[in-house]
């Protein structure tokens, strides 16, 4: 089981702050086009990832366990 | 006492510069971020933030690390609020404090920098005509610079 976390606009897009699924051995990039078809997240694909609290690539691949948060452009400050 | 720290409460920037306040020290660099309210002539009424907190507090505690790295007498503390925010508030507090000046302004601004880059937190304008969240790919500025800097 994987942990999504959504924030910003990706947060009202989805309409849920997280989602658990069965997506161990998937990379970002499979996941991201899975959320595409189920959820049509717009601009998933320029999207940074966070895996585990670290910024990550879309090869990647995501171990049981983990906690994936997709990181719209921040604008803190 | 955390140095890096997301919160909700207001935020007062002598608290963050104490923290940074030592015998060494000659200088302490206090920037505060507030909201604006007029922006290329469109007029915000509010603002919320919000934050992965978790990794924020991490993504600061790196930003402390790359300056410690660049400025070694340095030292630094960093206070970002998130929710409902109204013209004039602090958003962000950071405090740098050196034995002498030059250093503790180099890294204030450094930091300002890093934290629009790759600290998860995510502001939303209350515009007099609407509403949107800031930094959105919709809008013509995706990441600066094409994104935060990838760790292995």
């Amino acid at each position: 089981m994987i942990n999504i976390l959504f924030f910003a606009r990706l947060q009202e897009e989805a309409g849920r702050e997280s989602l658990h699924v069965e997506k161990a051995g998937y990379t970002i990039r499979e996941l991201k086009e899975w959320l595409d078809e189920e959820y049509r997240l717009t601009g998933l694909n320029r999207t940074m990832t966070a895996r585990n609290e670290e910024f990550t690539n879309d090869d990647a691949v995501i171990a049981d366990g983990d906690t994936i948060a997709f990181i719209p452009p921040v604008s803190g400050g | 006492m955390a140095l890096f720290e997301i919160t909700s409460e207001p935020i007062a920037a002598d608290t963050v510069a104490g923290k940074v306040k030592r015998p060494e020290a000659g200088a302490v660099v206090t920037f505060s971020g507030t909201v604006r309210e007029w922006t290329n002539g469109r007029r915000t009424l509010k603002l919320e933030y919000e934050a992965y907190r978790s990794m924020a507090v991490k993504q600061m505690e790196r930003i402390g690390q790359e300056v410690q790295d660049r400025w070694p007498d340095t030292r630094t503390a960093i206070t970002h609020r998130v929710g409902e925010l109204h013209i004039t508030e602090t958003a962000v507090v950071i405090a740098v404090s050196s034995p002498h000046r030059r250093s503790a302004y180099e890294a204030n601004e450094y930091i300002i920098e890093r934290i629009k880059e790759l600290v998860p937190i995510w502001k939303k304008e209350y515009w007099e005509d609407g509403t949107a969240w800031v930094g959105d790919q919709l809008e013509t500025h995706p990441y600066s610079k094409g994104g935060p800097p990838l760790y292995d």
